[in-house]
């Protein structure tokens, strides 16, 4: 995208009727790194890559519980993604207490959505610059969805969002169909590798992933360490499969290439 | 010699004049609902009769602000009304206590429910949610000493599971296998503890219900023999017609009543 005479104000058209800043906004969603989510029938899987500032520093926090039966995974400016959680967790603990009941994440995401549209339409606001995926169950089953800082939401059998979110969808497009029976291990299995494909040949450790789970019987948690190393002791130690071994070589030599943009990453976004 | 005037109208304990913004005594009122879980879903009674209490006076106490309220009685007013109405698809509401409360809180129900609807989106308002919903109403309505004199009976069934539970006009909530309001606490509960079961039909659920009225009817003098019993399964709500108890008045103590009264007058 380059610069041009109608991206000065969100409340600018352009003529051909795009508002620039929103695009600019979910440009930033773009730059932080990958989140991802996917689900069964039953469970919703969201894990993330830690990603640090240096090597002293401790890890941004992407995943955020927003009560035992929704999750949420941001990707890009982390300030907005904290208020937003924020504000998601006020939402869902005021309706438990009027209804002692679980907020349906259908209504929730919609909230949310014309939160976000409500700054694309304001002339001394700008819009949100962090993409969610919104993870959770209610009575019609399992559901994952995705904010946007347009103020659009859609939902997904699974997604992925941030840095090089597209190897992972790749990843992912080519799985999604058997999602929906999937078990939980091999949910979570699936989430791991996709995380693995983001990291383009970098070795896949768990203390480079954050992984968390919900499902029916189960409230929203994070994987611990050991659990996570433990799945990817699995297939690591495993020679590939066929299919799977071309692939790996082909985005390592993208790797090379594509790894040196990191340092262009502004601090703010993770 | 200093005084205050009260500005503003709303301090609603203090000021005369704020009486007349808070609920202080109903004027006309339903009698007793009993509710009992059965086998299908859950069953509801009330009569239809409605009282209207007829003449209030109001005095103030001299030095300290003090009021008493002193009524002559009451008539039964109204003799066809409804004190059970469904609520979304899945709950019944049955309400005892003054009835231009009910109606109010009905037109919140109705609200809530109308929202619900336009999110068209597969989720529904259970009768757990509604109970809620409305324990919160009253109890916020008690904090404000402006309450909704009405105790009410919320019943449902939702995805297989009968729900059945009780708000009073302070907030007190809770939930049980049986409910009853007003005198039906004192006269109809020890009937059903002795004898309700889980697994009760909808011909002996009824027959239950009959004999905790017909109880009730003997014995509260606001009740009439008059009444509806509503049902509510799975598959929605069924409101029976009006219809009457057969009594029982030829007691040897009621031929003669003055037999052990003589007096002169």
């Amino acid at each position: 995208m380059f610069r041009n005479q109608y991206d000065t104000d969100v409340t600018t058209w352009s003529p051909t009727g795009r508002l620039f800043q929103v695009e600019y906004a979910m440009e930033a969603v773009k730059q932080g790194s990958a989140a991802i989510g996917l689900r069964s029938r039953s469970h919703v899987v969201l894990a993330s890559v830690n990603k640090a500032q240096s090597e002293l520093s401790s890890h941004q926090r992407k995943i955020f519980k927003v009560d035992d039966h929704i999750g949420v995974a941001i990707a890009g400016l982390t300030a907005d993604g904290r208020v937003l959680s924020r504000y998601m967790r006020s939402e869902s603990i005021n309706h438990s207490f009027t209804y002692e009941s679980p907020l349906p994440v259908g209504r929730l995401v919609v909230r949310l959505a014309d939160k976000a549209q409500v700054c694309t339409q304001r002339s001394w606001k700008r819009p949100y610059g962090v993409g969610l995926l919104v993870g959770g169950l209610d009575e019609s089953g399992a559901h994952l969805y995705y904010n946007c800082p347009s103020g659009n939401y859609f939902e997904y059998q699974a997604f992925a969002i941030g840095s090089r979110s597209q190897a992972a969808k790749t990843y992912l497009e080519r799985r999604f169909e058997s999602f929906n029976e999937s078990s939980r291990e091999d949910l979570i299995k699936d989430a791991i590798l996709a995380i693995r494909e983001t990291l383009q040949g970098e070795t896949l450790k768990s203390s480079l992933c954050t992984v968390s789970v919900l499902g029916v019987d189960e409230p929203f948690h994070f994987l611990d360490q050991d659990s996570i190393q433990k799945v990817i002791d699995t297939f690591e130690n495993v020679p590939e499969e066929e299919e799977d071994g071309g692939e790996a070589e082909a985005e390592a030599a993208a790797a090379e290439q594509g790894g040196a943009g990191d340092q262009d990453v502004a601090p703010m976004e993770m | 010699m200093t005084f205050t005037i009260p500005i503003d109208n709303g301090d609603a304990l203090k000021n005369a004049e704020a009486d007349s913004q808070r609920t202080l005594y109903p004027y006309v009122t339903g009698t007793s609902i009993v509710a009992i879980k059965y086998k299908d879903g859950v069953l509801m009674a009330s009569d239809m009769g409605v009282l209207m209490a007829s003449s209030l006076c109001k005095f103030k106490g001299f030095m300290v602000d003090n009021e008493c309220a002193g009524s002559y009685g009451s008539t039964l007013r109204y003799k066809n009304i409804e004190r059970v109405k469904a609520i979304g698809k899945h709950s019944l509401l049955g309400a005892s206590g003054e009835i231009s409360d009910f109606q109010e809180i009905l037109r919140y129900l109705d609200e809530l429910v109308l929202n619900d609807n336009m999110w068209d989106d597969g989720n529904s308002l259970g009768p757990k949610e509604v109970h809620n919903y409305l324990t919160r109403v009253m109890y916020n309505r008690r904090n404000k000493f402006n309450p909704l004199w009405n105790t009410l009976v919320l019943g449902g069934v939702k995805n297989g599971e009968s729900y059945l539970g009780m708000v009073s006009m302070i907030g007190v909530s809770f939930e049980d296998n049986h409910v009853a309001t007003g005198f039906g606490n004192h006269l109809a509960r020890p009937i059903l503890r002795d004898e309700w079961r889980a697994d009760l039909s909808f011909e002996d659920g009824v027959k239950l219900l009959e004999k905790c009225m017909r109880v009730l009817l003997y014995r509260d003098r606001s009740a009439i023999n008059k009444l509806q019993i509503a049902k509510i399964t799975e598959e929605g709500v069924t409101v029976s017609q009006p219809y009457s108890l057969k009594t029982f008045w030829e007691f040897q103590a009621f031929h003669n009543p003055t037999a052990g009264a003589q007096g002169s007058w």
